[in-house]
């Protein structure tokens, strides 16, 4: 890991830990809680387009898949959570594998409209025949591991930022291995890696398979959590959501999807204040920072601090 | 038999119509400038609302509410282009269209603002006995979106093949930077191209509200269908996105009235999904061109 990368990670364990002692309010906390969520998804998507440089709009298909599958297996066969979220993880995989199969070979708005397309068939596969139809089900267990059943508010945060943090880590050490190094030069260009010997399609799938784990595992933390899924929840506007999350955040950067998954989670709800006008109020801010934060807020962000301490050593 | 056969085609003529406006609004804003505008679908229904409004509301005659709403509309697009798109120079394409995203969301608060969360109608174009062939009902209206359609494809035609905007349009698609030496204002051509777009949107909406009804947020899946539209006849291709429309709207309504209403969606993106496997550059674009394509 790098010096920057080891102080982020310093202090997200710093926050993950302070938070729920800081502010002991639930709302606060839930509203971290589907952050996390929604972070796991984004930092799948952000190795994908960041680091891979494949586009995706289907990752709500992979997270319903995660949260069907998973409340599926434990509600009515009665697995362990675990095991069917671990189950779930393995469909969504085995998903990845038959949509990336065809569909890497497609590029720029033709992958985006076949990941689409996927995203939505997923999603009408579990309005019609799915638990419950398009009303949904609900009595979904709580996550609970090895006898202990987590069902506070408090232990969902840590559970769901424990993994955050933990898949953040593994993300982070697969950028900077040989892996990470070759993803990156298939974003620069695809022509040379294959000269140099590189499998660029393996590596594709792979890195599809490990976006859609990942949006699988939170779609199961989801659904566990919530105890009540219906298929609204897994429709394109999720997808373009995360994908929103992403970029907002600095596509470039693993941190940012964190940062723009907990702006684009907390922002709806600071606007309730504005009531009808919130609909309004959220496209103009995210336009606005789409338009002058072009490269996102955390390489942004990098960026300042690069200049500040120029400046510091400037002036000594 | 053959009546409810020609019952579903007619149904699926009529919403293929509008998912073909929309797709070649999307192309229109694609040839010009390589941008997706997944905003296409806001103005469709922009068109019907404001139409409504015009109409019903303010009781002006048909023509003239017609002309409103289209020059609305127009408005509408050339604002959205000055102000985002214009100003942003060598952007990323996939930020432009999240931006695109973004001023739908835009957009839909706007309209939700103005006109709230119900669905509006107004009077079909003619009043008078539906049509009948073969024992099929056709609603007069049915008519009018079908021959509405057409004649913008009409349109379109001529002015993308004789008039000398048009073609200056044609060739900011294929060469940006040469359209510029030439002398054409490639600024200007983009404004053009999204204020068209969103005329031809609005046309649509103003064509099928008397038939389906329009609320505020029918905008983003009229776009997922228009698009789907765009890409099975192959992107750019206006000819292919009318193919592409009314494809996808006799197999969405086929598929509701044969086989299950829930799976109208599903078929015809598992048709596009094949298309883009085995025939990724759609019905009518050529490999060739497709690699000369930048994005």
């Amino acid at each position: 890991m790098k010096k920057g990368d080891s102080i982020a990670f310093f202090v997200l364990i710093f926050l993950i830990i302070l938070l729920p002692v800081l502010s002991g309010s639930t709302y606060t906390l839930t509203v971290g809680i589907f952050s996390g969520i929604n972070a796991l998804v984004a930092i799948g998507l952000c190795i994908l387009m960041g680091y891979a440089g494949q586009v995706s709009l289907g990752q709500a298909g992979f997270y319903g898949i995660g949260a069907y599958v998973s409340s599926v297996l434990s509600l009515h066969i009665g697995l362990p959570i675990v095991i069917s979220t671990i189950f779930a993880m393995i469909v969504a995989a085995i998903a990845a594998v038959i949509l990336s199969v065809p569909a890497l070979r497609l590029k720029g708005h033709y992958l985006a409209v076949a990941t689409l397309g996927f995203g939505e068939i997923i999603y009408i596969i579990l309005n019609e025949w799915g638990p419950g139809g398009p009303s949904g089900f609900g009595d979904i267990p709580h996550f609970s591991l090895l006898g202990y059943t987590v069902d506070s508010t408090t232990g969902y945060f840590y559970l769901i930022w424990g993994l955050v943090a933990a898949v953040m880590f593994f993300s982070i050490n697969l950028i900077h291995s040989r892996t990470g190094r070759a993803l990156r030069a298939i974003h620069e260009s695809e022509l040379a890696c294959n000269a140099m010997g590189l499998n660029v399609v393996a590596l594709k799938i792979k890195v599809f398979i490990l976006s859609a784990v990942y949006a699988s595992l939170a779609g199961s933390l989801y659904a566990h959590y919530v105890t009540f899924i219906s298929p609204s929840s897994f429709s394109l506007f999720y997808s373009i959501l995360v994908l929103m999350m992403v970029i907002v955040g600095g596509i470039t950067n693993l941190w940012g999807a964190i940062i723009g998954a907990v702006v684009i989670t907390v922002l709806p709800e600071l606007l309730r204040r504005f009531e009808e006008l919130d609909v309004l109020v959220y496209g103009l801010i995210l336009t606005l920072s789409l338009m002058f934060f072009k490269k996102g807020l955390v390489p942004i962000l990098i960026e300042k601090i690069k200049k500040l301490r120029g400046f510091a050593v400037a002036k000594h | 038999m053959l009546t409810v056969f020609l019952q579903f085609l007619f149904s699926g003529l009529t919403v293929g119509a509008v998912y073909a406006l929309v797709g070649i609004g999307f192309n229109i804003t694609y040839n010009a400038t390589s941008i997706i505008n997944l905003a296409q679908g806001e103005f469709v229904v922009i068109g019907g609302l404001m139409m409504w409004f015009f109409s019903e509301s303010l009781k002006l005659p048909f023509l003239v509410s017609v002309a409103f709403t289209i020059v609305t509309a127009g408005i509408v697009g050339l604002f959205m282009e000055r102000l985002t798109i214009k100003p942003l120079k060598n952007p990323d394409l996939l930020l432009m269209i999240m931006i695109t995203i973004a001023v739908s969301i835009v957009l839909r608060g706007l309209l939700m603002l103005s006109f709230g969360k119900n669905p509006y109608v107004y009077p079909s174009f003619t009043e008078g006995e539906p049509v009948s062939i073969y024992g099929a009902i056709i609603q007069q209206q049915t008519l009018w979106v079908i021959g509405i359609t057409g004649f913008c494809i009409i349109v379109l035609f001529f002015f993308f093949k004789k008039t000398i905007t048009g073609k200056a349009m044609l060739a900011c698609a294929v060469n940006p930077t040469a359209a510029q030496l030439v002398g054409i204002n490639v600024s200007k051509m983009v404004m053009v191209s999204f204020v068209l777009s969103a005329i031809v949107g609005a046309i649509g909406g103003i064509a099928i509200t008397p038939i389906s009804l329009m609320e505020y947020d029918k905008g983003p899946m009229l776009a997922v269908k228009g698009f789907c539209a765009a890409i099975m006849g192959g992107l750019g291709s206006n000819r292919g996105a009318v193919l592409g429309g009314f494809l996808i709207g006799i197999l969405e309504s086929m598929t509701a009235g044969y086989i299950h209403s829930g799976l109208k969606d599903a078929v015809a993106l598992i048709i596009l999904l094949l298309i883009l496997f085995f025939k990724p550059a759609g019905i009518f674009v050529s490999k060739t061109m497709l690699q000369l394509r930048k994005f």
